[in-house]
Order: C-alpha cells, then structure tokens, then sequence
C-alpha cells in the first residue's frame, strides 16, 4: 500500500475541513463510545477478563515459538498447510503461487488488516487475478478504490449516501431490487451482487482474529457472514494471519472473544464466530478442499526482544481509534498507511520505518485515553514516547522545533539565568497586553493565536514574589 | 510537616496567584510551606519530545532541589505526573540517581489529590457563588487518579453549584508542544470542549492544569464567552476577585 504518513499535518487539514467526513466521524465516534460504555456496564468482570486476558497473551508470547509449531503440526494433522513469511513480499509470493495452482481466477476476500499490512490485493491484481471483497465495507472502499479507514469498521468514514452513489455507478445496468434508501437496502443491493461472486469464486481467503494452537483452529468474527461463505464456498480456504494471533487453547479464545466484540462494537458477541479447522473431511456436507494459512512475521518476532513487545498483545478491536481525541477529528485516512489512530502510530514507524513514520508519533497529546481502554492493557503512549525519543536521538525533528526546545531546556537548566528571564519576560508579556489581559497575535505562535488567544502572564514571577513577601513578613513589614 | 511547592514554570510565569492560593491552602491545613528558589522546569516537554538528555538533566536538577522535603505539592497534574511517573524511567540508567527519583516519586502529589487523600482536608474555608463546571485534565484522571479529590473540595463551596462536563474523559487538545505542533486539530478538540462547557450552562470553568486552562480560557476568550476560567486552587483559596485567565484587569 501506498505510504502517505509523512503528509499527515496536510491530510488533518484537509480532513478537518471535509463537511461529509466530519458529519460521518461525528456519528460513528459516539456509536462506538456509548456502545462500548454500555456493554462494560453489564460486565462486572471486566477488569478480571482484562487480567486474565493479558496474562494469556503474555504467557503465549514468551512461548510463542512452541505455539506457533504446535499450531502448525495440529493444521497439518487436520490435513491444512501452514506456510511462514518472514516479510510482506514473501507472504504475497506464497498467497499468489497458491492461488496460481489452483488455476484461479476469481478471488473472494474477507476483511484482513494483515493482508492490507502486506499489500496483498495489489500482488493478487499484479498476478491478473480477479479480487472480490466481501465484507460489506471493504466492498464499499474497494469500489471506491480507496484503503480502509479504521480497522474494524473500513468505510466507517462513508454516508449512506455516499454508499449509495457508489453502488448506483457500479452497479449500473444490473438493476436494483429498490431504490437504496435505508441500510438494509444497501445490505441486500450487496448481497445480490456478492452472492454470484461467492459461488464463482476460485479462492477464499479470509483474515483471523486468534490461531488456537491445541486444535490447530483459525477464529474469525463477523457481523455478515461473509467469512463463513468466503472460506467454505470456494474449493481453496487461505488464512492470513500475523504470528501474535496465536493462543493455546480453546479455552483462552473465549476470554479474548468476551472483550474484543465489547471493546470493539459494544455487541455481547459478534453475528458469526467461526472456527476453521482443516479442510473438508469425508464426513462433511461442504468445505474446501485445501485449507492454508499463511502465517505473517513482518517485524513481529524483533518486537518481542524489544519496547514495543506489549503491542504484540494487541486484538484489534479499534477501541484505541474510537477513543482517540485525534483520529475522531480526522479520521484514518489522514494517517497515511494502514493502521490508523494510537494502535497505528505505534506500529507503522516500526513497519515503514522511522523515517516516514515519526510524525505519527507526534500526532498525540498523550491523553492516554487509549491506554485507559484497551482490553489488553497496551501502554500506547509509553509507546508513542519511546518513538519519539528514537526521532529525536536520529535528529528526525524539525530544525526549528529542537532548537526552540533546546533552548528552553537550556534556560531551565540554568536556574539564575531561568528566574533572571522568567521575571522581565513576565512583565513585558504583562505590560504589552495591557488591561485586555490576553494577547491577540504573537510572534512565532501563530500556531496558537490564529484561534486562541493567549492570556497575559499576570506580570512577575511567582518565585521572585514569594520571596519579596516573606522578606517582608521576616522584617515585619 | 515540611512541605516544598513546586509552583511549575506555568504558574511561575503566567500566574503567580495560582502558587500564592497554593501555598494559602496547605498552610492552613498545617504545612510549613518553602518554595525553593532554584525551581525551574521539571523537564516535561523534552521528555514528551524525546529529548533525553535534557531531561534526565532537569530531572536530577529538581531532585536535588526538593529531595530533602517530605513531601512535594504540585499545582498541576502532568507535572506532579512527571515526576511521580516518568522521572523513575527517565533517570532508570543513572547510577547515582535511579534510587532517588523513586523516593521521590512516591513523595510527589497533586496539591487536591494531596489535600484530600493526605491531609484529609473536607472544606477550604472559601465560598463561590454560582454554576461551576470541572474539566478533568488528562494527567490528573488518568496519571494521578485525581478526579473525586477537586470535586469534593468544590462542592465543599457553601453557594457553589457543581454540574458535570459531557465528555468529561476527552482531552482539550492541549498537549504541550502538541498545540503548536498541531494547532488545527488542537483547536477543534479545544472548541468541542468548550462547546461542551457552554452546554453546562456555568459561568465558571475549573481545572487543576494551567496547560490545559490557558488553552481553554485562550479559546474562549476568542470567542468572546462570558465564562470565567480559574485554577482550582485559586477557588479553593477564595481568590475569585483576581481577574480569571485571559480576562481584562
């Protein structure tokens, strides 16, 4: 996929200023919130899920070799593949040569944020392979040609009526069932057209939400049922998974599956879970004949030696995205890559690189709203600080910035000096604004001014006073 | 009890009154209150900016600023979170330090966090006539755990009336250096935050961060609302004859 990060501050603005886009995040930032406030609220144990979750998750990860083979020999005993990419050019290289044997021609796709992490529908059209997205907001984004915008809810940043343009320009000459006027008419317009697809289709393949390593099952949840169809319509069934997907047992899925749908959605539990294991046996109605799953490093495995292994905790359930102060006001598409909001910026410098990715790190006011929310606990602001600090130990900060900064701490750190200038800044700072009490334009801070006034130091320093006033009160004046 | 306040270099610069309405509280509730001279930064905005070495320097100057006291009150939650939080890991590598900057850490607190939970302080002494509203900075909800301390102290207020702000756990878009970094999405997350303190309907908004006050208050002023904006301490102390935050003189 395309990076754009380094344009972030110009996409903000743009973002900022786009009326259809703020009326969508506007609508959906509350959803998620209050939905997610009102399931917590029937769920005493949440704090314990949360615990007992985290403890899952760390346990797998100083384990998470041991997972991933016993995972694998059990795919295998159940007569399924695992293939393993070290990086996104293998794992497309592997998707394309399975979908190449099995002389495909027609792919059905179910959402996968991993496959947009290796740009796998640009390798698959590479191949001249015909690609269908099957999830109802990857299909909407992908008539738009446009990349997800949030990483559970894709076209979260479309109106209705913007979805039904869409499908009324693509859809042309194939004729509605009625004039799309509500949700469910859009859901049925979508349904028609997929259901033709699904049963063309050559290869299904699908993300995973957790990989069970004691029955060698992939976990997939979906409010559509797409991903049922998706994997079990076509005769080849290909998982995409990251290789933090992993849990032991059945057991621990189900704990993980009682926060992510709450954290995500607010919904108890999502329309479908479903749990893939092998293909067809002999016994089965229906199924694939071959069942792959390609298992994904991409970083992940030099994450766990370093500061960022607490994201390897991470579910993606979005919560981090529907909280974030910043991402409600511009939206994921402003951040450039795939992973938008804190989860984002944490990951995509460590993908992309630095370089490209620092701004991301920037963009926070380290409210740690995030934190606050995450089912599994991930310090993303400790995160996004620990970039940060690697920005400015590389010198990636802006000149102007770090010498702005600089200077400040180097005032500071001279305490005569500090109090010298605090004192006659203060007063002149007082006396220019005059009786108004607060500044209109300053110099270098238009940043601030152009919508803020900046109210008026009240005019010497607080140190500089309270020692004038116990000299005052020592000599009984 | 020997108490050191570090007013923070906002306060020290912008508003003496905030330290001053400090310092009155704690000696009324028993402290022996110093302020010492070569307070400075506490190295907040190179630590969210990266810069450790500048950091770990403020840091182990204000330790050997107020190591010696038994406590240290902090008019603001992100400075006392510094400190209580961040200098153990900014100081992590430094021999002669890392100790320290726990011991200190664990003595460090939000001057309401500090008046309630420590002191057990239940009323200030003080009266405030109206509707007030409380704005939760960041660090003091989510760093400190100071959220039921300030509300206490206000409505201890004989003649004040405390309505909760919607969205009260939002950000007001202050964030340091993010203001300036960003100040396009700073503003629209300060106006939506000032939109919310209009819906309160009160005529004074209160916080215990003067980050996140002159952002709010700057805003504020620009668009010419007659909401007054002052520190918690300075309500607390009774000082509402000091003109509010960004207001004329």
């Amino acid at each position: 996929m395309k990076t754009n990060t380094r344009e972030f501050p110009q996409r903000a603005q743009e973002a900022l200023l786009d009326e259809r886009l703020q009326a969508a995040l506007g609508k959906a930032r509350g959803g998620f919130v209050d939905k997610r406030r009102a399931a917590l609220d029937e769920l005493p144990e949440f704090e314990q899920l949360r615990l007992a979750a985290r403890a899952i998750k760390e346990h797998t990860l100083s384990h998470l070799e041991e997972y991933l083979l016993q995972f694998e020999s059990e795919v295998e005993s159940s007569g399924g593949q695992v293939h393993w990419a070290t990086d996104p050019a293998e794992a497309c290289d592997i998707a394309v040569s399975l979908c190449r044997d099995a002389n495909a021609q027609l792919i059905a796709k179910g959402k996968t944020m991993v496959g947009e992490e290796i740009g796998l529908n640009e390798a698959l059209e590479a191949a001249k392979l015909r690609v269908v997205e099957t999830d109802l907001g990857e299909y909407i984004i992908q008539l738009a040609d446009e990349p997800p915008s949030h990483i559970i809810a894709p076209a979260v940043h479309k109106s209705r009526g913007e979805i039904a343009e869409l499908f009324e320009s693509h859809h042309h000459g194939e004729g509605f069932l009625r004039p799309l006027e509500s949700v469910p008419d859009i859901v049925d317009e979508a349904r028609r057209v997929l259901r033709d697809e699904f049963l063309a289709a050559d290869v299904g393949i699908t993300g995973a939400n957790m990989l069970i390593a004691e029955t060698g099952s992939t976990v997939l949840v979906t409010n559509e049922g797409n991903g049922d169809l998706t994997s079990s319509l076509p005769p080849v069934h290909i998982v995409i998974a990251s290789i933090e997907k992993v849990v032991p047992t059945l057991e621990d899925t189900t704990i993980l599956l009682r926060l992510l749908a709450r954290s995500a959605t607010g919904q108890p539990i999502t329309s479908y879970t479903s749990f893939f294991t092998g293909p067809k046996r002999s016994s089965d109605l229906g199924g694939p004949e071959q069942f792959h799953v390609v298992l994904v490093d991409n970083g992940r495995s030099q994450m766990l030696g370093n500061a960022y292994r607490d994201m390897l905790r991470c579910i993606r359930c979005g919560a981090c995205l529907n909280h974030c102060p910043v991402y409600g006001a511009v939206g994921g598409h402003a951040y450039g890559w795939v992973y938008p909001g804190p989860m984002g910026s944490v990951l995509t410098p460590l993908m992309i690189g630095l370089g490209d990715g620092h701004v991301l790190a920037d963009a926070s006011t380290l409210c740690g709203r995030c934190e606050d929310v995450c089912p599994m606990s991930i310090p993303l602001p400790r995160m996004l600080r620990e970039h940060r600090l690697q920005s400015h130990h590389d010198g990636l900060m802006k000149p102007l910035a770090r010498g702005a900064l600089g200077f400040w701490a180097a005032i500071a750190r001279r305490p005569r000096l500090y109090r010298w200038l605090v004192e006659r800044k203060s007063r002149l700072l007082h006396r220019i604004a005059g009786k108004r009490g607060y500044l209109r334009k300053v110099p270098m801070a238009a940043g601030w001014t152009n919508s803020r006034d900046l109210p008026a130091p009240q005019g010497g320093s607080f140190v500089a006073a309270w020692q004038q006033r116990q000299k005052n009160e020592g000599s009984g004046k | 009890m020997r108490v050191a306040l570090f007013a923070t270099c906002l306060v020290d610069f912008m508003r003496p009154s905030v330290g001053f309405a400090a310092a009155k509280l704690l000696q009324q509730a028993g402290c022996t209150v110093d302020v010492p001279v070569a307070q400075t930064c506490c190295g907040q905005p190179a630590w969210n900016n990266g810069d450790a070495n500048n950091a770990r320097h403020l840091a182990r100057q204000m330790i050997d600023v107020f190591y010696d006291y038994d406590y240290v009150i902090v008019p603001s939650g992100s400075c006392a979170g510094m400190l209580r939080h961040h200098y153990p890991t900014v100081l992590a590598d430094d021999p002669d330090y890392s100790l320290k900057a726990s011991e200190l850490a664990v003595r460090c607190h939000e001057l309401t966090g500090f008046l309630v939970d420590v002191l057990g302080v239940t009323s200030t002494g003080a009266t405030f006539d109206g509707r007030l509203t409380w704005h939760d900075s960041c660090s003091c909800l989510r760093e400190m755990q100071v959220s039921q301390q300030p509300r206490q102290l206000l409505t201890s207020l004989p003649g004040c009336e405390l309505v909760e702000l919607p969205d009260n756990e939002v950000c007001c878009g202050f964030g340091g250096t993010f203001s300036v970094k960003f100040p396009e999405i700073s503003t629209r997350m300060v106006t939506d935050k000032v939109d919310a303190i209009v819906a309160t309907g009160a005529a004074t908004v209160a916080a215990a961060d003067l980050g996140c006050l002159l952002n709010i208050a700057g805003r504020i002023s620009r668009r010419e609302l007659p909401i007054r904006v002052f520190h918690v301490a300075e309500l607390l102390a009774g000082m509402t004859d000091t003109p509010a935050i960004g207001e004329e003189s």
